[in-house]
């Protein structure tokens, strides 16, 4: 096991800790002060793999798991599983910094919150850091299960609950999808390691799993980045406390999909599908989130439409940039188109900066003032300097001015779009001019949105008279971790180089592992004359400034749009009525009648296993090997038809159970008989015990009825009764009849020299077969403690019924 | 349950529990090279329980042997794995059993074998299965 592998499970070993480091501490030391060591030390560690990796190579270490299965834990790092380890990492940090000051040691559950983080951290490193596709998988539900505990970590409040379900079923659907993509890919290359699936572009894209293999993963990808129409789960998933939106909820989990975009380029790039259903989806959601971010009024729903825009952006970089696979290693095409993937890098890591920090203020804000409702706001800049000057660095930077890090990630967008617009395949002749117009009144939005975001919030009239707390400006600890991420967005500003050196290069060669020798990045540089993009630029902020001025005017345009026809109406629809329905059907079977039961089972019996032995031709009776039959053979067979048409005819349940009991030591006579004494006592004592159990079951049941049913029902009875009995006697008959391969008792007759033991039985029980065993009792006890546990806690008021009786 | 008053089978099971319980005991002993075993024996030695149950009223037993059989349950289910853990410590894959012949005073040469602890958690497992459930059952009023 390597350091790596190490450094990601470090964050699910150090779990197990923290509720005994919670027990012992609090209230004298804050939990959060202990955990800050695991993504701080985490971060350290992948600081020092930069130079090495920078340097074009790659590390990889394998953890042997299930090589029968080639499910292996191997960690993998290229420049863009240590790009995003670093953001996990390093914003982890922050996070847990900020979240120390945020959360109160007295009141809150804190044990429960930092095992849901660490558990979120380690899963997300597991999902960057891993080339096993199904060991990624697993840590991809992780993040989905942690995120869930995360959103409803307030759980007596309604909406965190509903927000929680809204983003498990959501993300969980996707996560389901995914894997059937995984599957299909694994089938096609017949190898689970997505490095070796590399290797194999061309078998993978001619075969006829790869529409539907892409279309499945790409559905993970999107219902985990919050992609149109599944980004409905965002804003709900906002109900969680602030350091999670701010760390799951924008820096990090919602960028699992792009990561796998960006991972999963090499295979599916370069094809029609592929550019169409990423780049396509991905303007669309850049233009829904900005579009709807403007009517809101919370500012993390704001924030968290804003987050779902700008995922769009990144995506549809990473869908305009897969074109240049289609280009090949050489030609100019190739390094314009492939600038695309480069800037969505860019932008990627600039989102977090300044998502982050926007976060934080407005947890801050929230914390300060009690609300985060932009009606109620506003005034705040003198009260809270800081926060004010951080949320127009990170709005700002979001709005894509200088002299922030987004405006050098925007412009490089409007020039990826522009790019895009000229190119010559896929259909883009004919429709590419859409996308830079698109691109572009996106942008203007969301320049809106930045705009309500700083001006709302901070200026005008202040309103504090009607909030409930005394404002001011939040604790130094609060605002140490946005002050860290706002300084970062300004140094990317100056020195993008560095950045693009150390980061963004590697990240970039790791997205077209093939393209390496034709895609070196120009140099960054904030001024380049008077070219398209610039313009772009100016008339986002002119007609930006202008909607802003007139939002009065034109915001009731809204209201027009009818709130049935909503995303969210049609969840909620669907979910109601997929309970309803399946409710419905539920019971149309589930009667509670165990007869009913039984009918259902031994017919499906009766035609899967009738079906097969049918249709295999399985139907053969071979005699020649039987031993002789008896005259004891034929006594208790006598006895056993006559005990067992007792148990039809019994008029009550005593001679029920009576025969039964009587069948069953009958049966164990046949073991005498065939000199098996190890199962004739089994079989005995088994009898005993089972009859003695009915005999107490007796007293809790109602007199035996006669149950007065219609004439088909007891046909239908008649019919599934008779057939099992006839398919259990064909297939016991048909056994000896179809030998398809040499008898392996051979081997357990060694007993004696093998396991020491002259009791062949038991050698196989606790010996040759002893996992079996084991597995055997444990699903015993567990069936013991279900009796026990369904018996003794039963529902209040099935109890009261009962005593009524 | 009602209490019954049956002065015969009382005197019966008395002398009967005892002879179950040995013949349960020698069923598990013999079990490595003559019929029985773990399963075998622990379910007869539950069987007996039941009859002590089932003539006797389920408190006076319960007072009479003070064994949370649930837990009984899990601990054969504990020794179980655990034997298979043991072979791992030392690098053998999992459930490996050995055995070997040793001389020992009183006994003399004597087989001993790891089999048979894992057959006691087998045995284990199954009373306190069987005995969980009857119990729970029956004493559900």
């Amino acid at each position: 096991m390597s350091w790596l592998h190490i450094a990601i499970l470090f964050p699910f070993l150090f779990a197990v800790f923290v509720p005994l480091l919670y027990k012992s501490f609090t209230p004298r030391i804050h939990t959060g002060w202990f955990v800050v060591s695991v993504p701080l030390f985490i971060f350290i560690y992948l600081l020092t793999f930069i130079p090495k990796i920078s340097k074009g190579h790659t590390l990889y270490a394998v953890v042997e798991w299930l090589p029968s299965y080639d499910i292996n834990f191997t960690a993998y790092v290229d420049g863009l599983s240590l790009l995003f380890g670093l953001l996990i990492a390093g914003i982890g940090t922050l996070v847990v910094i900020y979240s120390i000051y945020y959360l109160s040691k007295y009141r809150e559950a804190l044990n429960n919150f930092y095992v849901y983080l660490l558990l979120f951290m380690g899963a997300m490193l597991g999902v960057v850091f891993s080339d096993n596709i199904y060991v990624l998988y697993v840590f991809w539900e992780i993040t989905s299960v942690s995120s869930f505990l995360l959103i409803s970590y307030w759980y007596t409040r309604e909406r965190s609950r509903y927000g929680a379900q809204k983003s498990m079923l959501i993300t969980v659907f996707g996560g389901l999808s995914m894997l059937a993509g995984f599957i299909m890919l694994s089938m096609i290359t017949d190898t689970n390691s997505i490095r070796e699936m590399f290797e194999m572009v061309d078998i993978i894209q001619l075969h006829e799993l790869f529409i539907p293999a892409m279309v499945l993963i790409l559905l993970g990808a999107f219902t985990k980045s919050a992609q149109f129409p599944f980004s409905i789960w965002l804003p709900d998933a906002m109900e969680a406390p602030t350091p999670i939106s701010a760390y799951l909820h924008s820096a990090t989990m919602v960028k699992a999909g792009i990561y796998l975009v960006a991972r999963l380029t090499p295979i599916f790039g370069g094809t029609y599908e592929w550019f169409w259903l990423v780049s396509g989806i991905g303007i669309i959601t850049l233009l829904y989130g900005s579009l709807n971010a403007v009517k809101q009024a919370d500012l993390k729903a704001l924030l968290a439409y804003s987050t779902i825009s700008q995922l769009g952006l990144i995506m549809s970089l990473l869908g305009l940039g897969s074109a240049a696979l289609y280009y090949g290693n050489s030609t100019a095409e190739t390094s314009l188109y492939a600038a695309a993937i480069f800037a969505g890098i860019f932008h990627l890591i600039n989102h977090s900066t300044f998502k982050g920090c926007l976060f934080m203020v407005v947890g801050i804000i929230d914390h300060e003032t009690g609300t985060r409702d932009i009606r109620r706001l506003g005034g705040l800049m003198h009260i809270m300097p800081v926060s004010f000057t951080l949320t127009l660095i990170g709005s700002f930077s979001m709005a894509g001015l200088p002299p922030f890090n987004g405006f050098l990630s925007k412009e490089m967008f409007f020039t990826a779009a522009a790019n895009a617009a000229s190119m010559n395949i896929f259909s883009m002749e004919k429709i590419g001019l859409a996308i830079p117009i698109i691109a572009w009144i996106a942008s203007v939005f969301t320049f809106v949105y930045c705009m309500i975001l700083v001006f709302k919030t901070f200026k005008g009239k202040n309103k504090l008279e009607k909030l409930d707390k005394h404002v001011h400006e939040g604790s130094i600890g609060l605002l140490v971790s946005p002050l860290i991420l706002g300084a970062l967005v300004i140094i990317f500003f100056f020195l993008p180089n560095t950045v693009a050196e150390y980061l963004l290069q590697p990240a970039f060669t790791a997205v077209l592992p093939t393209l390496a020798d034709a895609i070196k990045v120009k140099h960054i540089s904030a001024w380049h004359g008077f070219n398209l993009e610039l313009f772009m630029t100016l008339g986002v902020v002119i007609l930006g400034s202008i909607l802003y001025v007139h939002l009065k005017k034109w915001h009731r345009i809204y209201r027009l749009y009818p709130q049935a026809m909503t995303l969210n109406n049609l969840y909620n629809f669907g979910l109601e009525y997929t309970q309803s329905i399946s409710r419905k059907i539920t019971d149309y079977y589930m009667t509670g009648s165990i007869r009913h039961y039984l009918v259902y089972i031994f017919a499906f019996i009766i035609l899967v296993v009738g079906g097969s032995l049918w249709l295999f031709d399985g139907f053969k009776i071979n005699t020649s090997t039987d031993s002789p039959i008896s005259i004891y053979d034929i006594g208790i067979v006598t006895a056993v038809f006559f005990s067992a048409a007792a148990v039809l005819f019994a008029r009550n349940r005593m001679t029920a159970i009576t025969a039964v009991g009587a069948l069953g030591f009958l049966v164990s006579f046949f073991f005498v008989l065939f000199r098996a004494p190890d199962l004739a006592l089994t079989q005995l004592v088994v009898e005993t015990v089972t009859t003695a159990l009915f005999l107490l079951c007796f007293y809790h049941l109602p007199a035996l009825k006669k149950e007065v049913s219609r004439l088909p029902f007891k046909m239908t009875n008649a019919v599934i009764s008779i057939g099992i009995g006839a398919l259990v006697t064909v297939i016991a008959l048909s056994a000896s009849g179809n030998r398809m391969f040499a008898s392996i008792s051979i081997f357990y007759e060694n007993s004696y020299k093998l396991a020491g033991a002259k009791n062949i039985v038991n050698a196989i029980l606790v010996d040759f077969r002893g996992i079996d065993t084991m597995l055997e009792i444990l699903v015993l006890s567990i069936a013991g403690l279900g009796v026990y546990t369904l018996i003794k806690l039963k529902l209040v008021g099935r109890g009261k019924d009962e005593e009524a009786e | 349950m009602k209490k019954p008053n049956d002065l015969l089978i009382r005197s019966v099971t008395k002398v009967a529990v005892v002879i179950i319980f040995t013949f349960a005991i020698n069923l598990f002993i013999s079990g490595h090279h003559y019929p029985g075993g773990g399963f075998i024996g622990g379910l007869t030695f539950a069987s007996a329980l039941i009859l002590l149950f089932l003539t006797f009223d389920m408190e006076s037993v319960r007072k009479n042997i003070p064994v949370d059989f649930k837990v009984l349950a899990a601990v054969g289910v504990l020794i179980a794995v655990l034997t298979g853990v043991g072979g791992m410590i030392l690098d053998y894959p999992f459930l490996t059993q050995a055995f070997g012949y040793f001389n020992i005073p009183v006994f003399g040469k004597t087989e001993l074998a790891t089999a048979v602890i894992f057959d006691i958690g087998v045995a284990l497992a199954v009373i306190g299965t069987a005995v969980t459930i009857i119990m729970s059952i029956g004493d559900d009023r």
